[in-house]
Formats: C-alpha cells, structure tokens, sequence
C-alpha cells in the first residue's frame, strides 16, 4: 500500500501538468469544435465540403510523406556509412547528426531563408558562378518547404536507424559472402531485411512529426503553401474561427491516430516511442 | 606430401607495427582433418580468415588446387565456414538459411528442397526446417550453421571455434559428430581451437601457432610426445622441465646429467647434445616409490584429485617442485601430503627441447 502511494507521489506533480495544461485544454477543443458559433457538426460539415481543407489536408500528406521517403534514403546512407566504416571518426559523424538537436528549429528555419531567398547564398553563389542567370525560386513554394523540413526531420530518421544498425554483427555479411553471395547480394538478401524494423521506426516518426509541424512549412511555405497546421492557425487568428480550427484539430488528431494504428501492425511502437538509445 | 588443396606461403599480416601473422607456410593435404590451435591472439581467426578471403594479406600468398586465389574475393574461392557465432541469417528459415548457397548458385527449387532435406537430416534437424534460428538452442544452432555450410559440398570447410559458445557435455557431442561427419564426408576441415583437448582428440593434425608464427605442427601423438620448444610441451598438456647438463652420444642414445644422476633420453632434431639442455618429462611418465624405491628422493608437497587421475605436486632439492600424474586407483605408494617419497622414470621419458 505504502508502496503504491509513493508511487502516485512520485507521478502525481508530472500527470497534474499534463491534465491541467495539456489534456484539458484539447478536450476544450473537442468542445469547442461542436459548440461554436452554434451547436451541433455544423463545422464538420463545413470542413468536409470545403475545397480549401481539402487541398491542404492532401499538400500535408504529400509534404509528410515526400520528406520522410527523402530523409530515410538519406538516412539510410548516414547510419550504414556511420555504422559500418566511420570508426575513429564516428564520434565527430554522431555528433554531427546529433547537433541539430541543440539548435532551436526556428533558428535552423530562419538560416535557410538566409541560404534560399532570392538573393540569398545559393542564389548568388550560382549566379556568379555563371550558372543561371535570374535567381531560382527556392522559397514560398513546396520545394522549399521540402528541403527544410528533410534537414530538420533527418536526425529523427537516423537515430532508430542507427541503433538498429549498430546491433547487426557484421558476421552475418561475411558468412552470406563465405557462402558465394556477392557484396551487393549480400547486402539485399541478409543486411538489409534486418535493417526493416529500423527503416520503418524511423519512417514513422518523421511521418507523425511532420503531419503537424508548424514552424518550419509556415516560414518557408510564406503563407502560399498551406500545410494544415499553418492553416488551423490562419482559421483562429485571422478570421477568429474557432470552431472551424478547432474542428480541424480534431481531424488531424484523427489522421495522426489511424496513421499509428495502421503502423501499429508492422512496426513496435513500444521500441519506436520509448525505448530509443 | 600427395599435393596439398590449400597451400599458404609466407603469409604476413600487419596491423599498424604488430605483426599478426608471421611469415607462415602451411600446407593442407585433401581430405584431412587440421587444428589451428594456439593461445588467445595468436592469429589463429587471421590465418583463416586470410584463407577465406575476408582479410588481404599484405605479404605472401594462398594457393588452392587451381592456383593462386591470394586475389579472390570470399565468394569466389568456394570455401564454407563456420563462424563462432554461428551467424545464422535472423531473417530467414532454417531451411532457407541452409538453401542460402544453393540459391546464390542458381540451383533449381527442387535440387535445393532435396539438398536441404540430405542436409538437415545430416545434421539430425530434419524436423526443425520450418523454424527461425532465434527459436534453436545454442547446439541446435550450430547444427544448422554446419549444415548451410556443407549443403554446397565445399572442398574445405573452415571453421571458427565452432563449439566454443557450448557447455562442456554438449561439445563433447558436437567434437563427435563433427568427426564423424568428417569422415562421412570426406571434406577438408580446417579447425580453430584454443582448447587443447578438442585439438588432440578430433585432429589428423595438428598446426601450434603462438604470436603470429608456427611453433611445430604433427599428429597429435607425435606433437604430444616430441614437442619442441618450452611452450609447445606447456600448451598441450602439462610438462615439467629439468636444467640438464647433456654428456653426448652413447650408441644411439644421448646422455643427460641432472641432480648427480645419469640418465639416457632419445635424441631429438635441433636439440643441443653437449653443454646445458633442457628437458620435457610428461607428469604421467614419473613414477612414484616408497623412499629408496626410485632415483630421485622428495617430500610430497600437494595431492589434487581429479576423479580418474591424482597428481601429485613432489620437493625435491635440486629440481624444485616436479609434477606426477598417476592413475587414482594402482599398487603403487598412496601419497599423503608431507610424506617422504623417491621418483623416477624409465629411459627415454625425457625429450630434448630446442630451446634450452
Ligand atoms: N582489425 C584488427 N586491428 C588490429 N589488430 C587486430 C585486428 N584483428 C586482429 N588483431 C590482432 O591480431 C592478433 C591476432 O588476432 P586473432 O583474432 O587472429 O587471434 P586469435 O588467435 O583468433 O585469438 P582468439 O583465440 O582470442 O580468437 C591479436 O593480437 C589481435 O589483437
Ligand atoms: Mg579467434
């Protein structure tokens, strides 16, 4: 009994901050999104018939799921080359994939407008170089977004990877070899399928982290692309909307949910959430 | 030598300013049953895996039948092996693990059902083709990883302290299976061991490296009987070693002097014949007696027992503390600790070394 009381002492401060702060605010929401203007599914309705939801609802997933194909090709290449031959550089390569970390995402979004605008580095550095003549668009636009948002996400598709890659013996490549397999057979056939666990934990999480993030489409997108976080902002501060912003905070609650029940069937979301070295 | 399937010359490897192997020359004669053995980093885990082809030597060259392969990656030399950690394929079936080479040599789905069958049968695992490795016991394991291994019919099957993660009564198992197996089959196996009794009781032959370097290499009787150097007579088996004064030849036998006795040992290759010697005694070649019984007079110091075996730690003056090894049960002297004794042995027990 004593046992269990200092239990509920010890959670209690921590669990009074989530309800206070977090989960009662989000069930006002829920309240919110049937109660205002009026009672009732009304901005529901509003938001399944409404084109503008619609093509943000579709960006966010395109946006979503392009970076996290991007950052797990990407990643896959860093974590194989981190874990299989970096060795006495491989402090220097982690930190590195760990620095962004200590960088607030703001700062690391604010310096690729820096690099990206019109007359920003990369623009001038082609043009001097001769290489085109009038500036490229890199911002305001969804390549912009992308580019950003892979730097951002990349870490968080490296370091499941990493972990699961670091556990592979590297006698298993020499055996499929010893037994006739090229390196490259080798590498398809017996490194790789091991990688799968690691490859989908980190898909996952970039994808969930992505559907919502805000701060990095909103400065890069510059308002013209929409993504839907951003565009539950716009609802409230802009027009004041509240029950249709929080209606669609409802709905991306929703789509994020269903997104980890379906991945709940392939991948350990124990190991993916909680239980990363 | 009828012609050697695998023969390593002057094979040197360095890390940094360590030389891990040594200039070695070793020849392996088809269809034979050969042991690395030697103490921990001794290079062992090198030398195969510079046969194998994971390690570029950065001297001296492999040959097989056909000619040099020193240039071949792994996959192209056709050999099996079989790590420590068996290294079995976590994502694939026993059955598919053990059809894994027979896959990657084209063969067709029903040669490979069939030679997987032969194969597991082979190793007594027939019932287990459907499992993953990650639900087999450690033997079971093992079984399966020489099973992949020889579903190929590799000429050489190179294995890597195959037993070593195993507790004793299973090993004892395996060490039989394994040689039968490889009289079954008629394959060339190399060995690596660190355990000495794994070395002499499996082995045609036996190779002792120490530091990169080949120390002697014979049958097990013959390298048990005559080894040549101080370490060789230590690390297979135990040994006692006398400081002798050597007195040349008489007839066909060379004449030793130790503690004010005479006494003849078999003469020995490279061994010196004049001037201080040193010599080997096997603690089982001494025998124990009543005082006066035996050449030698001590005081027993210590008895173990080790069930079939005792062994006696015996004083003696001259030659310090001199290790007898007797049956447990035998007519002779029942020795008690602090019990005056005399010990001896029969001509030709002591074997020259060369490193005097
Ligand atoms: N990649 C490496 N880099 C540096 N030194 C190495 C490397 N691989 C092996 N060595 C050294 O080479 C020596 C021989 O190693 P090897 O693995 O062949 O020993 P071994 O006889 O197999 O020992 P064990 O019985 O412990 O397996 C050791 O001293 C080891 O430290
Ligand atoms: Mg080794």
């Amino acid at each position: 009994m004593n046992e269990k009381l200092r239990y509920w002492m010890l959670v209690l401060p921590a669990l009074a901050v989530m309800i206070l702060f977090y989960i009662w605010p989000v069930l006002n929401i829920w309240g919110i999104s049937v109660t205002e203007p009026s009672a009732g599914l009304g901005n529901y309705t509003r938001m399944f018939d409404s084109n503008a939801v619609r093509v943000s609802f579709v960006l966010t997933f395109r946006v979503a799921a392009i970076t996290t194909i991007l950052c797990l090709l990407l990643g896959y290449v860093l974590a194989y080359t981190i874990s299989n031959f970096a060795t006495r550089v491989r402090p220097l390569m982690l930190g590195l994939v760990l620095l962004p970390f200590w960088v607030s995402v703001l700062i690391r979004s604010f310096a690729w407008i820096v690099l990206l605008g019109r007359s920003g580095l990369v623009n001038d550095a082609l043009m001097d170089a001769g290489l085109i003549s009038t500036p490229i668009r890199f911002m305001h636009n969804e390549l912009g977004v992308l580019i950003a948002m892979v730097h951002v996400m990349l870490p968080f598709a490296v370091l499941p990877m990493l972990t699961n890659m670091r556990g592979i013996d590297g006698s298993y490549m020499r055996a499929a070899r010893g037994l006739g397999a090229s390196e490259w057979r080798a590498f398809r056939e017996v490194y790789f399928p091991q990688t799968l666990p690691g490859v989908f934990s980190g898909g996952l999480l970039v994808f969930v982290l992505s559907l919502g993030f805000y701060i990095t489409p909103a400065l890069l997108g510059g308002g013209r692309v929409m993504m839907i976080s951003e565009y539950i902002t716009y609802q409230i501060q802009e027009f004041l909307n509240w029950g249709l912003g929080a209606a669609l905070s409802v709905a991306l609650l929703v789509a994020t949910a269903i997104v980890l029940l379906v991945a709940a069937r392939f991948v350990n979301l124990r190991k993916t959430f909680l239980e990363r070295s | 030598m009828s012609n050697p399937i695998l023969s390593v010359r002057q094979a040197v490897k360095t890390y940094g300013k360590f030389r891990a192997l040594d200039a070695v020359d070793l020849d392996i004669r088809e269809g034979e049953f050969l042991t690395l053995l030697g103490p921990s980093g001794s290079g062992k885990t090198t030398l195969l895996s510079a046969i194998a082809g994971f390690t570029a030597l950065d001297g001296g060259v492999v040959h097989a039948r056909g000619g040099d392969i020193t240039p071949l990656p792994p996959e192209k030399r056709d050999f099996a092996m079989v790590f420590q950690g068996y290294a079995l394929f976590p994502t694939m079936t026993v059955a598919e693990n053990v059809g894994y080479p027979l896959r990657v040599r084209k063969w067709s789905k029903q040669d490979i059902r069939d030679r997987v069958r032969e194969c597991l049968d082979l190793v007594q695992m027939g019932q287990f083709a459907d499992r993953m490795p990650n639900q087999l016991s450690g033997g079971q394991q093992q079984r399966i990883a020489l099973a992949r291994a020889l579903s190929f019919r590799p000429d050489v099957l190179l294995l890597d302290e195959p037993l070593s993660a195993l507790d004793k009564k299973l090993r004892a198992d395996l060490q039989w299976e394994l040689k039968a197996l490889h009289e079954r089959l008629g394959v060339t196996f190399v060995y690596v061991t660190h355990d000495q009794d794994e070395a002499l009781s499996m082995s045609d032959r036996i190779v002792i490296l120490k530091d990169g370097a080949i120390q002697q290499e014979g049958a097990p009787g013959e390298l048990y009987d005559w080894p040549r150097t101080r370490f060789v007579a230590n690390f297979l088996g135990k040994s006692n070693f006398i400081e002798a004064r050597m007195a040349g030849r008489e007839g066909d036998r060379l004449i030793a002097e130790a503690a004010g006795h005479r006494f003849a040992v078999k003469p020995a290759a490279g061994a010196p014949e004049t001037g201080a010697g040193c010599l080997a005694l096997r603690p089982e070649r001494i025998r124990l007696g009543r005082p006066g019984e035996q050449a030698f007079a001590g005081r027993v110091k210590q008895i173990s027992y080790l069930g079939e075996r005792c062994q006696v730690l015996v004083d003696h003056d001259v030659l310090g503390e001199v290790l007898v090894s007797q049956p447990t049960w035998h007519a002779g002297v029942r020795p008690e600790p602090r019990m005056d004794v005399s010990f001896g042995w029969d001509a030709e027990a002591c074997v020259p070394l060369t490193d005097a």
